[in-house]
């Protein structure tokens, strides 16, 4: 039954193409690349005028390629609410996340070997290099807080993933609420 | 070109299958089937498998269709292009690339040149073409030529420019090539007849550099000036961003986000060895290089908020560039290397600044509309070109630096990333169309608009690579 649902499917495609690569799912290994070879000797000479015909084989630099690896586990972290959510275009830490910031702020008093992160992202709207930008003011501004209840600041780093990490994929207003935001990690 | 279709086939273990040819959506089934056969399950969980992964295929396959190239022209802009008959070449049936398809491809991609369609066959580069025949077809010019396959295995690529008007050879070249480099022979031969007509150098062997985001992994891509023939240089589970070519083209600086903040990487294509050239406390972003290659500019977190920094290519610590309260980013040089255009804030909204690398207060450039980024510059420092949001919609720009003139040259809403060629000529940008994004080609007027073929799934982030030494 199998093989013959195979060869039905098989006799209904067209003759397929010659080469294809394939990506497995699985966990990338970091791996120094090495050159990919298609490299000729040094450019066709150019020809001159009517009469002249160069030859010479092409160059073409190849490309090596790294995988990296992905990145490890996080420190104990405290629980409970660590993302602080913002009004478009703003970076202003609204009244109703002051009892979250104070939770963390206690947190990583209590150990002079915490690390934390806040990491700032935006909406989608707008290029991503400002959106960077904005999202680090985010983060910022979360440290500020944090750093005004007595946080120092060696214990916090403050990045920003701009608009590259939605937690809510989607156009419409509901979605881009839930992107404006600070989190609060351990590392 | 990638079909991704992770989220329906994960749970089930399967490969993530990637197909690399100008395909109809079927062939991936090829593939798909010869994974099957391989599956050690039990009969008739094979067939219900079977069967939802076929469906899963024919539903990626609507919603991923093959992305061929697609070249929209304004109507009446026929007049101020040559016309070209390109004969196919003698023996290119028998081989991977047609090479005629490239050439005549590159050249209406440049906006410069309108191909006539001609029948098969009969032409190469040694014959006389009969003048009066190919004119009554329209054409002034003719490209012929021939593909044939060498004792070592390689091919021996030839062809001869015609100029039609006047009955003149033009001259012509042949390369011995490795298959893998048949792709590269063609644009090779669109630059030699570019640059013999217009004038002006031929952009059709350089490269073009990438990102595309398949389910969670992002790859940076390098392809071909028409998007084919991509080599991925950089794989990886969390995003890249703002690709750079370094003004020679061996390197590339980006933005990884690997390490869990973004962090600056420079790369060095052929071997893959890379370096962190900017890894400072907060965020490093936005690189761009000087036209000498010695210098980069930054944009750091360090000192709070963000602001412009130059550093050594080699590395070292930075120097600060810009003095505000105020955020400051997307760097990037002028061809002489003497000023740096940016992005800025401090006036209220993100608007285009220039201000002296040696120092000194920076100028504001765009006072239309409330938020303008992005800046790139033309090769000869004449024109920038830029993202602007009008009305809501993000369109890309061209403003003549002279006159401060400025025009949208785009009519899409989510433009991104502008670049130039290195000729100036034409721009390649990201765009997106009902979601999907796509990378195009434009040239200066907006007139001649090309959707380039490649990857599907999302594609973003485009940077044009130098024209290469010869």
């Amino acid at each position: 039954m199998n093989r013959y649902v195979l060869a039905l499917a098989c006799a209904a495609l067209l003759a397929g193409c010659g080469s294809s690569v394939k990506l497995d799912d699985v966990a990338v290994e970091d791996k120094t690349g090495k050159a990919v070879g298609t490299v000729g000797a040094a450019g066709a000479a150019g020809a001159a005028g009517s009469a002249g015909v160069g030859t010479g084989a092409l160059a073409n630099s190849g490309v090596a390629p790294v995988d990296v690896n992905r990145s490890g586990a996080g420190a104990a972290a405290l629980q409970g609410p660590r993302i602080i959510y913002f009004d478009y275009d703003s970076f202003v830490i609204k009244p109703e996340f002051q009892t979250v910031i104070e939770a963390h702020s206690r947190f990583i008093k209590a150990d002079a070997a915490r690390r934390a992160a806040v990491e700032g992202h935006t909406d989608e709207s707008g290029g991503r290099e400002y959106n960077l930008a904005l999202g680090q003011k985010r983060a910022e501004a979360v440290r500020r807080a944090l750093a005004l209840l007595g946080v120092p600041d060696a214990q916090v780093e403050a990045v920003s993933f701009g608009k590259e990490k939605p937690a809510v994929e989607g156009n419409d207003d509901a979605a881009w609420a839930k992107n404006r935001r600070a989190e609060i990690v351990y590392r | 070109m990638v079909v991704g279709n992770v989220g329906l086939l994960s749970g089930h273990g399967l490969s993530v299958l990637a197909v690399d040819c100008f395909a109809s959506p079927m062939r991936p089934l090829v593939q798909l089937i010869q994974s099957v056969s391989s599956m050690t399950l039990q009969p008739h969980r094979n067939l219900a498998l079977l069967v939802r992964m076929l469906v899963a295929f024919v539903l990626a396959a609507s919603v991923f269709p093959a992305m061929a190239q697609l070249r929209v022209e304004v109507s009446g802009v026929g007049l101020t292009q040559l016309p070209i008959a390109i004969a196919p070449f003698r023996g290119q049936d028998l081989v991977p690339q047609k090479l005629s398809t490239i050439v005549q491809a590159d050249l209406e991609r440049s906006g410069q040149f309108r191909a006539t369609e001609l029948a098969a066959g009969g032409m190469d580069e040694l014959a006389r073409p009969d003048l009066n025949a190919w004119r009554q077809k329209g054409a002034d010019s003719l490209v012929a030529g021939s593909v044939t396959r060498l004792a070592d295995g390689r091919y021996d690529v030839r062809f001869r420019l015609w100029d039609l008007t006047r009955g003149q050879d033009l001259g012509g070249q042949s390369y011995a090539v490795s298959q893998a480099d048949l792709r590269q022979s063609a644009h090779r031969i669109a630059d030699f007849v570019y640059e013999k007509l217009t004038g002006d150098k031929g952009i059709f062997s350089t490269r073009i550099a990438y990102v595309t985001k398949v389910a969670n992994r992002y790859n940076l891509w390098i392809a071909d000036a028409d998007g084919e023939n991509a080599q991925s240089a950089l794989a990886s589970p969390e995003p890249i961003i703002s690709p750079a070519w370094s003004p020679l083209g061996g390197q590339l600086a980006y933005v990884s986000f690997e390490s869990r903040k973004p962090v600056v990487y420079v790369h060095e294509i052929a071997t893959g060895k890379r370096r962190l050239l900017a890894n400072f406390r907060g965020s490093n972003s936005a690189p761009a290089w000087s036209p000498d290659g010695r210098t980069l500019a930054v944009t750091l977190s360090r000192d709070g908020g963000s602001q412009l920094y130059l550093i050594d290519a080699q590395g070292g610590e930075p120097r600060r560039l810009s003095q505000s309260s105020s955020i400051d980013t997307e760097p990037v040089f002028s061809p002489d290397g003497r000023t740096l255009f940016f992005v800025s804030d401090r006036g209220g909204s993100p608007q285009i600044y220039r201000m002296p690398v040696a120092g000194g207060s920076p100028q504001r450039l765009t006072f239309t509309g409330s938020y303008n980024i992005s800046p790139t510059v033309s090769p000869d420092g004449k024109s920038l070109a830029y993202i602007s949001r009008v009305n809501g919609a993000f369109r890309l720009h061209l403003m003549d630096l002279t006159s401060g003139n400025s025009v949208a040259i785009t009519d899409s809403s989510s433009d991104e990333s502008p670049s130039f060629a290195p000729n100036g000529r034409l721009l390649i940008y990201g765009t997106s169309n009902q979601g999907r994004e796509s990378l195009t080609t434009t040239t200066l007027d907006g007139r001649v608009k090309t959707r380039l073929a490649g990857q599907s799934g999302e594609i973003r982030e485009p940077d044009w690579g130098p024209l290469q030494k010869q």
